[in-house]
């Protein structure tokens, strides 16, 4: 190679590299603040701050989810395998809530394992599958296919759940 | 291999071989990806089986899928483009580098826009400030940003300068938004399609996805190369060769 051009090569190339450990560190140093929500173990830990406006994200317990017939109030509890805690909330739940299922509550966290939200949504997984297939899968006993198990649904979002164990490598 | 690669390079890289060569693949190319997106669309949108929990309103992932990836790899390739275009002064990496643009900036807007509209029927929000979702809009602004810095400087030359640097800075935009949903806490699950490994997704659904993708890309590649022929023709309009091409009757 001609070396102006290899002299341009290098400059540019080490100019990138620099830029890239930079928004790297940078990333790194701010996750805490880009990270959309809390998780159950710094909830239970201490590490979220109590009384603060605040978002928290986990999956639906199977059997926690308790509605008062006569308002609108539910409770349920979330969990990402290493903390367990509650949260209470007044409306109308999106439509892909249910046990099991990742969800993402913005509120106040009231105590350590009380969570007062003033929204709730719906985290989806990656799979994506028509109904017949899940019957199928479900009366095969194959548990890729019940969405209510918990330990089916390939979170890829950062959950610390001990057995997703279809989490993609790349 | 290497000297077909050096080869091909050398070539591509001349106006004139480029001209002709895009002249034989267009005719070809366009049509081919529009075949391609509608067989995909129509088996999306209208045969593929519903989702058990999404119902129909997943379907709109045959739109949004192949928008998203074809901005992220229209960036990559103006990345590329733009390293060739800095340190090989190459003409053809500037012009590519311009007629990469407009396209993938349409497509990031489509990736936003069909994102919120999927977002509110199953998140239940239009919009949160999430890793994936942040990172996606900056790489909306550095389409945008490129685009401008191009119009704004008048000699082309010293514009695909500035407008390299800021292409090349930009990839690392893009390790963000790929990465975002595996290293950070986000709403976005993470990729449901893998190149290595088994995809998530049922074969029904996965046909007609990987059908529109490739269709969205060569409508992309052919949108490009359309661009880059006006460009060429205009930066060379005072070559000989553009004058006989022009007084051809």
């Amino acid at each position: 190679m001609n070396p102006v051009r290899k002299q341009r090569l290098i400059l540019v190339l080490a100019i990138l590299a620099g830029l890239a450990v930079a928004v790297g560190l940078a990333v790194y140093a701010l996750r805490q603040n880009i990270n959309l929500f809390y998780t159950p173990q710094q909830v239970v830990s201490g590490e979220a701050p109590v009384d603060t406006k605040m978002r928290v994200g986990g999956l639906v317990v199977d059997g926690s989810v308790r509605r008062n017939p006569e308002t609108l109030d539910v409770t349920f509890a979330v969990t990402d395998g290493k903390g367990t805690f509650d949260i209470h909330y007044q409306g109308i739940l999106p439509d892909l809530f249910r046990e099991g299922q990742g969800i993402v509550a913005n509120g106040t966290l009231i105590s350590r394992d009380r969570f007062e939200a003033e929204e709730v949504l719906a985290k989806h997984d990656e799979t994506y599958m028509p109904p017949e297939v899940q019957d199928a899968l479900e009366k095969a006993g194959h548990p890729g296919g019940a969405g209510k198990t918990g330990s089916d649904s390939g979170y890829s979002g950062g959950y610390s759940e001990s057995d997703s164990g279809d989490r993609p490598a790349d | 291999m290497w000297k077909t690669i050096k080869r091909w390079y050398h070539q591509l890289g001349s106006p004139v071989y480029f001209y002709r060569f895009s002249s034989a693949v267009l005719p070809w190319l366009l049509p081919i990806s529009l075949v391609l997106l509608a067989v995909g669309l129509a088996w999306g949108l209208a045969w593929a089986p519903v989702e058990r929990y999404q119902g129909d309103s997943y379907r709109i992932i045959y739109i949004h899928v192949p928008a998203s990836s074809g901005a992220l790899m229209g960036y990559i390739a103006m990345g590329v483009a733009g390293l060739v275009a800095l340190v090989w002064r190459m003409k053809m990496a500037e012009v590519m580098l311009k007629a990469l643009a407009p396209f993938g900036a349409v497509l990031a807007a489509v990736s936003l826009v069909t994102g919120a509209l999927w977002g509110k029927p199953t998140w239940g929000t239009y919009w949160q400030w999430d890793a994936r979702m942040t990172s996606m809009l900056i790489l909306l602004f550095l389409y945008l940003g490129i685009i401008a810095l191009q119009s704004a400087i008048r000699d082309p030359r010293q514009a695909a300068r500035a407008a390299s640097l800021l292409a090349m800075v930009g990839v690392i935009n893009v390790v963000i938004v790929k990465y975002s949903v595996e290293w950070l806490q986000t709403l976005h699950q993470g990729s449901t399609l893998k190149v290595i490994g088994e995809s998530s997704i049922d074969d029904a659904m996965k046909w007609p996805l990987l059908i529109s993708m490739l269709g969205l890309w060569l409508l992309y590649a052919a949108n490009v190369l359309m661009r880059a022929r006006t460009e060429v023709l205009n930066r060379e309009r005072r070559a000989g060769w553009v004058r006989k091409l022009v007084n051809r009757p």
